[in-house]
């Protein structure tokens, strides 16, 4: 898509000229950077609780941020008015953070290279609402339909189509049309009187309505979510205390966001406050290891064509046969750091300052039989699905918590256990990795990842992999 | 009685739905500005300065429900916000339980609850830039171990909220608030740990100083270097007030009116039943004044009231809207809470663990080998089973005394055991925000470690 061909040239009116004089008001006190963001944002979403199509929403918003950069400092104003006098009045505000003469009111804006990892002429957000509900009802009959002890399901499906327009001072242009779907279920389950146990999955993407119709329909969410609170029906108490983990395939990459994703982003380690800080070419993790951020996977949650600073995104190595490679870079930090951009400057939305952040985080696949490494395991802890996690980046130590796990026994998954969390060190948990399958699967679409107050979509994955040594919080 | 005309907008919009033949409608605008000034290393980081509003729209076509919402104010932009939620309630399900409160539940507690400042709106950006710095600075100044910083922010923000719906209610009200929050870094040798401080108001005036925020972020960063990993027992553990109030977020979570009739909640169906030991009251209040839980009604236009949610241990009543109060056959307790989308969920006002009569140090010296969690990680926490595993740092107990720091280990334990084993309520209940609870001691949890 051209800059033309755009809905704020189109429906807004913008032009070249417009954005130039915008950029010149953000720098009318100097500074060494501006940039402005544009953002009109559809939104849709359907929930089904009881069988009952009962919440469900639609909605608009758009606005503009301007950020002012000079030196180490950011001025930031947004409007959620798209008129020239409220965006100049935004443009003023961000200014105030440079005190000198202004800049140039010419930025010779040039639409720059971008990727074209989601071609959906039409997006979810664009089709018939009645075929989109659907989705939901098909959801919650097939979540009932698989075992009658399932007593309780919600199916919510959610999409939206986010329209993006970047101008900088560096003669950045460019424009993004972004799709994104999901859906997801969540079903209880009881056996007689006893305590009702909970199971949920869900997926999507940067994807066209076919995906949910064809790829991956709503039945198999929702058998998936019904399997899991079934499996912890039959649920003992987790062990507590280290132990050896074996990691099965797809979300529990959730290991590597909190273990070293988060760590690696740049803006905590220019300020020196990560556990990685100056780590870089030093081994993190065992040689098995190598991890990959990448956010120009086509069609996954976590990709973009271009990042939320205009810049293109990229495959980034971040650990190398075990050896810490690179930072996660926004323009701030790559610019104080002297780094190149990799793509990872995000945002929640127009009110909201760019960050380093992560797309899709993945350990390649290794040599092992995921079979053979359940088998050589004398006693353990198998976690086939994970909820949340969390890190504290300046000690390292990160929380994930399992969903659905089992105990490995003899070299054999045996009973399921409670729901624990798993808790590690950063900088030296990968280090106790031995064993890494050959059967890397990315995670079905339904990561959303916080850092300060925002919210982005994001992508995971792993192949099996065996932890020989980590702290695992039940009660047994 | 409105001052910028958007009382009069929320009542347009609601009767232009009526007018194109909906049933009932309800209309919510917000509306707000926030100023941000981040230091670190004694130096502006960023400065951040905007405003916002949205209007979101929730109409029923008989049983069947629409919501819209958008921050584009045009006609267009209007009119399209309308024919959004027809189209919304075209696809939805009949639903028996669907509605607005009754005509004689609607209405707005009076008096001035103190939600707004007018000093907010006055305060100059260079004000708060100087409090963040000298938190910041107090922050360095406690100790040479307080070697870097992830900064100190202030944050000011003005709000107003507006409802009206087609039963007659039309209600707005403004708010104020201002925060103050340090992050240093401390390091020693190899080890390296940040922690934070923040106090919140309604009024510049009402903020702790700026120093000693500062120094409290220190010494809380402090005391966690050369933390120990633990072995795996079964020991009390202490959680201080920042750690206990996370509990109470699951308390809350647990009498949550909707969770309750999904019965995906391990307190469904105990009401009047002995769920938490008997030194544990829980109250939920949103008419105490300058409260950051308080409203003079909730956001589907029922006055906003006192609640007694667990009294010495017996649970007496469930957080509810108009909503789940029909599916549970009960009447709503004024918890409406809404985003500008959507049908209205459930939110709790003041929501506090009443104080007890030790002070911390008594309960801390009264345990001979025990944990005092200072810091919670990730979210272990199983509503619908109680089943509770999360990370924690903190301090150990040895006999009747702060030891060592502790980190990289987990407690684990479920919350229905919890509440009963509340063996020590302590006497330091104080509010930052609308959810509180003062140092509790809870027997018999596993510390998970080596």
């Amino acid at each position: 898509m051209r800059f033309a061909d755009s809905i704020f040239a189109g429906r807004f009116g913008i032009s070249t000229r417009d954005l130039d004089r915008y950029l010149a008001a953000a720098l009318e006190h100097g500074g060494d950077y501006a940039d402005l963001y544009f953002e009109y944002l559809l939104t849709s979403s359907i929930g089904i609780d009881e069988s009952i199509v009962k919440n469900a929403a639609q909605g608009v918003s758009m606005g503009v941020g301007v950020r002012v950069i000079a030196g180490e400092r950011t001025g930031y104003a947004y409007s959620d008015d798209l008129s020239p006098g409220k965006i100049l009045k935004a443009a003023r505000v961000a200014a105030h953070i440079a005190s000198g003469p202004g800049k140039t009111d010419k930025f010779d804006l040039r639409e720059g290279l971008r990727h074209d990892l989601y071609p959906v002429p039409t997006a979810p957000t664009e089709t018939a609402l009645a075929e989109r509900v659907e989705l939901v009802k098909r959801a919650d009959r097939a979540a009932r339909a698989y075992d009658p002890r399932v007593f309780q399901v919600q199916a919510a499906y959610a999409d939206n189509l986010r329209h993006v327009l970047v101008a900088t001072s560096d003669g950045v242009l460019t424009v993004d049309r972004q799709p994104l779907a999901r859906l997801s279920v969540h079903a209880l389950a009881r056996r007689n009187g006893e305590t009702p146990q909970q199971g949920h999955a869900g997926g999507g993407g940067r994807v066209d309505l076919g995906f949910f119709l064809e790829d991956k329909p709503p039945e198999h969410f929702a058998r998936e979510a019904a399997r899991e609170a079934i499996a912890m029906l039959d649920a003992a108490d987790a062990p507590a205390g280290e132990t050896t983990v074996v990691l099965g395939p797809g979300w529990p990459g959730i290991l590597l966001h909190e273990a070293v994703g988060h760590g690696l982003e740049a803006d905590f380690n220019r300020k020196g406050v990560s556990a990685f800080t100056g780590r870089a070419g030093q081994k993190v993790a065992s040689e098995l290891c190598t991890v990959i951020d990448d956010g120009t996977i086509p069609s996954r949650r976590g990709s973009l064509n271009v990042d939320d600073e205009g810049h293109p995104t990229a495959r980034n190595v971040l650990i190398e046969n075990g050896i810490l490679r690179g930072y996660l870079q926004d323009k701030l930090s790559s610019t104080l750091m002297g780094a190149a951009p990799t793509g990872n400057g995000r945002r929640e939305s127009y009110a909201h300052i760019p960050m380093p952040r992560m797309t899709n985080t993945f350990m390649l696949a290794g040599g092992s039989d995921p079979e053979e490494i359940v088998r050589s395991v004398p006693k353990g802890l198998y976690c086939a699905n994970f909820g949340g996690g969390q890190v504290d980046i300046t000690n390292g130590n990160f929380v994930f918590s399992a969903s659905e796990s089992y105990l490995i026994e003899g070299g054999r998954i045996t009973r399921p256990v409670r729901n624990a969390s798993l808790i590690g060190n950063g900088p030296e948990a990968l280090k106790f990795v031995s064993m890494v399958g050959n059967d890397l699967k990315l995670d079905e679409g339904i990561g959303m990842c916080g850092k300060a107050g925002q919210s982005v979509p994001v992508g995971l994955g792993i192949p099996t992999v065996k932890i020989d040594r980590m702290t695992v919080g039940g009660t047994a | 009685m409105t001052q910028n005309g958007l009382l009069d907008l929320a009542g347009g919009i609601v009767r232009k739905a009526m007018a194109r033949g909906a049933s009932g409608a309800e209309c919510t605008i917000d509306e707000g500005d926030e100023f941000t000034a981040e230091v670190r290393l004694r130096e502006i980081e960023s400065l951040k300065e905007a405003g916002s509003r949205g209007v979101g729209l929730r109409i029923l076509m008989g049983k069947r429900t629409g919501s819209s919402y958008t921050s584009d104010l045009s006609g267009e932009g209007l009119e399209r916000l309308v024919r959004s939620a027809f189209e919304i309630a075209e696809i939805s399900t009949e639903d028996p339980h669907a509605g607005l409160p009754e005509a004689d539940e609607l209405g707005s507690i009076s008096g001035d609850l103190r939600l707004y400042s007018p000093g907010i709106e006055n305060l100059d950006p260079a004000r708060g830039i100087e409090l963040a710095k000298r938190a910041e600075a107090a922050a360095f100044d406690a100790d040479p171990r307080i070697s870097n910083s992830d900064g100190a922010s202030f944050e000011s923000g003005t709000g107003r909220h507006v409802f009206a719906n087609s039963r007659g209610f039309a209600g707005e009200y403004r708010t104020s608030s201002c925060s103050l929050s340090a992050s240093p870094v401390a390091r020693d040798g190899d080890s390296m740990e940040r922690d934070y401080w923040f106090t919140m108001a309604r009024d510049p005036g009402g903020l702790q100083a700026a120093e000693e925020v500062g120094r409290t972020a220190a010494g809380r960063a402090l005391r966690r270097l050369h933390p120990v990993k633990v072995e795996t027992q079964k020991a009390p553990v202490v959680f201080e007030p920042r750690t206990a109030r996370s509990l109470l977020e699951s308390v809350f979570d647990a009498v949550h009116g909707m969770s309750v009739y999904r019965q995906e909640s391990f307190l469904a169906g105990k009401l009047g039943e002995k769920v938490a030991d008997e030194r544990v009251t829980v109250t939920d209040d949103a008419t105490i004044p300058g409260g950051f839980g308080s409203s003079p009604f909730d956001d589907e236009g029922v006055p906003s009231r006192r609640t007694p949610v667990v009294e010495r241990g017996v649970l007496k009543s469930y957080l509810l809207n108009t909503y789940a109060a029909r599916k549970l056959g009960m009447q709503t307790t004024g918890n409406a809470s809404r985003g500008l989308t959507g049908n209205a969920g459930i939110g709790h006002g003041n929501f506090f663990l009443e104080a007890g009569v030790q002070t911390p140090g008594r309960i801390i010296a009264g345990i001979s080998n025990g944990f005092f969690v200072t810091g919670l990680l990730g979210f272990g926490v199983n509503i619908v089973t109680g089943d509770y595993s999360r990370g924690a740092t903190g301090l150990w107990i040895r006999g009747g005394e702060l030891a060592f720091a502790v980190s990289e280990v987990t407690i684990a334990g479920n919350l229905r055991d919890m509440l009963l084993n509340v063996e020590a309520v302590g006497d330091d209940l104080e509010f930052q925000g609308s959810l509180a609870a003062p140092t509790l001691k809870i027997g018999g949890m596993t510390v998970g470690g080596k």
